[in-house]
């Protein structure tokens, strides 16, 4: 099975379902000749010519309505926001149209999207280049979310995505593009969405999290592992709907969770994920459900220490899992 | 002073995590001025020389020509000679790296105090409840001594819990800093002295006469009635309710001034009673010789005295309403009684029997079942007693519950565990509990 990064999962993942179904097709911003400023969407031009991979004007909210129109039609468009903070014009689009359509024309309309958007810090983006906006969209009914972790999930969950007859919003991790590879079979598979997935088996203290953070977490376990501590590490894979068994079985295995993302903590995926839990398993709870979060802040610092402040680490993950664990 | 300062790989670029080293323009034992390149470094997207962060002389290359390494590895290590100023603030950060293994080893230390020691996780709760743990008997390895999930699951799987188990149910989780009330308790009124209406008394007889009124009458027949036909038997339990007079204190100024009416212990005893009885319905039952009959509503004859009589009005599906809404029925029908106004709606269907003793100091009485029900309780006097909790000795304010039972229908086990859940009931109100 080859090994590969997670940007090229993603690529090999649209290349594959626009060979298969000559409606899928993608549009953004510099997504055709150039190939994307990530080089996501690299070869697609060439491969599949300008209609299928379309480049259009700096006007997200036109992106995302071209390809809601373009959905009901019938067509599977892929609509890229360069960069998830760039995605808030197309807001109205997404949660009033493309969310509600179903509902609204009473099953008469879907609208089969896919809208993939990079997201997450640490690459001295500053504030317009780092957000993780997860929670402006994850209390939306009618919206499926995804943000895969390990390259395996990125590929799967795309396709998956792409074959989904509603919308799904596909936040990538840029940060991961490059750092994180993995196997990822060359065969037509897809992970189904709303699934969570456990990453490492243990018996002290429950992680839960998504998207970039889980490597501090699988880093920090393994270093935990030396000083005795055993971490179960769940990836939420799926942020909409959450997969509310898998969260729940995690937690009675140890007792004792921690929750993990890079958005900030109000209001955040992690406040969902804590109150499912307390409202289910109070009784099992063995220590306070625990949050490391980013903190609520307006915005990524572009400056290096006031980035390196505001992310999470290796380290800030690790004290937070012995803190946990010595409870 | 020396100092070694390792060139590290810098981030050149947006989602750049890896970089190779193409060519190194200085080699060990050359002399680097800050900022001046050290080495050429390539990635996917840029080529650039790398600068050093200090001026030195290069004492070590780590990472050779042609090699690839992910950004923040150090490639070559630069000798400097450190001024005073910069190696005071190294041993700093030397010093304030080193301190979160110090605070970790006074946390451990601190075991010895074990500020944690009684303060119960659900989990360990419900693990410790359904192994029959004693958790006084449980060594805790958490934060501050407390026990986790695992030291009873570890304390289960070795067996000592058997061993000890002889000495019956799990002690109670007290917390011997729990505040103690520390102003005497008060009766809410004093005890009536009753007046009694004579006959004009024989001349030379000791004696005098009384004529039975017909309430005394309808009282003497239910009395002779239960008692004849009813085997009673009889049970008590101490209940510490420090935690409740702390409450009621707190709110009865408030709840005078909003609802009008006296906040009575007696309401939160009614509300402690119905929802033990709604655990164990066979309570709320009749002897109908076949069979016996458990009532679904649970109504509460409240056993109210007055000069001359006892009388017991009835608080209807008491358990539809809350501590103050049985404040206020508690309150209305006490006045009815005193102002001889209750009807005769008021009286019946009651299936259970509530008695307040207390009301005149009575700290253990034997109550008479009111027929044809299953069961009477009584609440006695609030006293501050000394009592030993952990082997230490606290002043608590305790109160005694009294209850007769029906044997043909309850027997000790059942009424011993119902006792049980009223006091679980009253000892688990605290300062946050809600009257509404």
């Amino acid at each position: 099975m080859p090994v590969m990064d997670y940007i090229d999962a993603i690529r090999l993942a649209m290349k594959e379902e626009m060979e298969r179904d000559e409606d899928v097709f993608v549009l953004g911003e510099d997504v055709g000749v150039k190939g994307g400023v990530f080089t996501t969407t690299k070869g697609l031009h060439e491969q599949f010519g300008e209609y299928r991979a379309m480049d259009t004007p700096l006007a997200e909210s036109a992106i995302a309505g071209v390809a809601i129109g373009a959905a009901m039609y019938g067509m599977k468009p892929i609509a890229e926001m360069q960069y998830s903070d760039f995605m808030f014009p197309a807001t109205n689009q997404i949660i009033s149209e493309a969310a509600k359509i179903r509902y609204r024309s009473n099953n008469d309309w879907t609208c089969p999207i896919v809208i993939r958007a990079p997201i997450g810090g640490g690459i001295f983006g500053g504030l317009y280049h780092s957000q993780c906006p997860e929670s402006v969209f994850f209390g939306t009914p009618g919206l499926k979310i995804v943000a895969p972790y390990r390259p395996y999930d990125a590929k799967g969950l795309l396709k998956a995505a792409v074959r989904d007859a509603d919308p799904v919003i596909y936040f990538e991790n840029k940060k991961c593009y490059k750092l994180i590879n993995g196997e990822v079979p060359e065969d037509d598979y897809i992970v189904p969405i709303g699934k969570a997935n456990v990453l490492r088996e243990g018996d002290d203290i429950t992680v839960i999290g998504y998207s970039m953070p889980l490597r501090f977490v699988e880093q920090a376990a393994e270093e935990l592992q030396q000083e005795g501590i055993s971490a179960h590490i769940l990836d939420l894979r799926t942020l909409q709907p959450l997969d509310k068994e898998a969260i729940l079985e995690a937690v009675r295995k140890t007792g004792k969770v921690l929750i993990i993302h890079e958005d900030n903590k109000t209001g955040g995926v992690g406040a969902e994920v804590s109150a499912i839990i307390a409202e289910e398993l109070l009784y099992e709870l063995d220590a306070p459900i625990m949050r490391l979060c980013g903190p609520d802040v307006p915005a990524m610092p572009i400056n290096p220490p006031g980035e390196k402040f505001f992310l999470l680490n290796k380290d800030k993950v690790k004290e937070a899992m012995r803190q946990l664990a010595l409870y | 002073m020396k100092t070694i300062t390792e060139i590290v790989v810098p981030q050149l670029a947006e989602s750049l995590v890896s970089a190779t080293i193409d060519k190194w323009l200085k080699q060990p034992g050359d002399w680097v001025d800050m900022y001046e390149p050290v080495c050429e470094i390539l990635t996917d997207k840029v080529n650039a020389e790398l600068p050093s962060t200090v001026a030195g002389r290069l004492v070590q290359i780590l990472t050779p020509s042609g090699e690839t390494v992910p950004v923040g590895t150090p490639v070559c290590l630069i000798e400097t000679e450190a001024s005073e100023s910069d190696a005071g603030a190294q041993s700093n950060a030397q010093a304030v790296s080193a301190q979160p293994a110090a605070s970790s080893a006074n946390t451990a230390d601190a075991n010895d105090e074990a500020p944690m020691r009684n303060r119960y996780s659900p989990a360990v709760q419900q693990l410790a409840a359904e192994h029959g743990v004693r958790l006084g008997d449980v060594e805790g390895t958490g934060l501050g001594g407390r026990i986790t999930r695992k030291d009873i699951l570890a304390y289960v799987a070795s067996g000592a819990h058997k061993r000890s188990a002889s000495n019956g149910a799990p002690a109670a989780a007290v917390d011997p800093r729990a505040q103690v009330r520390s102003s005497g308790i008060h009766l809410s009124e004093t005890p009536r002295i009753p007046k009694i209406e004579i006959e004009s008394s024989l001349p030379g007889r000791g004696e005098t006469f009384i004529d039975v009124t017909p309430i005394r009458n309808t009282i003497a027949r239910n009395m002779r009635q239960s008692v004849s036909e009813i085997p009673h038997a009889w049970t008590m339990i101490e209940v510490d309710v420090t935690n409740l007079v702390v409450l009621r204190n707190k709110l009865k100024d408030e709840f005078m001034k909003r609802e009008g009416i006296n906040l009575t212990y007696l309401a939160f005893l009614l509300k402690a009673v119905v929802n033990a009885i709604k655990d164990y319905p066979i309570m709320n039952s009749t002897w109908a010789v076949d069979k016996i009959i458990v009532k679904r509503d649970i109504n509460i004859s409240l056993a109210v005295g007055t000069e001359d009589s006892v009388l017991t009005p009835v608080i209807k599906n008491a358990d539809h309403k809350n501590v103050a809404g049985l404040a206020k029925e508690i309150d209305e029908l006490a006045r009815k009684t005193r102002e001889g106004k209750l009807t005769l709606s008021d009286m019946q269907g009651g299936t259970f029997t509530v008695n307040n003793t207390g009301s005149f100091g009575s700290i253990l009485s034997y109550p008479i079942i009111n027929y044809p029900q299953a069961a009477i309780l009584t609440f006695e006097s609030i006293v501050k007693r000394p009592v030993v909790i952990n082997d230490m000795i606290a002043v608590r304010s305790m109160a005694n519950l009294c209850l007769s039972l029906d044997h043909r229908i309850l027997d000790g086990v059942i009424c011993g565990r119902f006792l049980q859940r009223v006091k679980d009931n009253l000892e688990s109100f605290t300062l946050d509990s809600k009257l509404y």
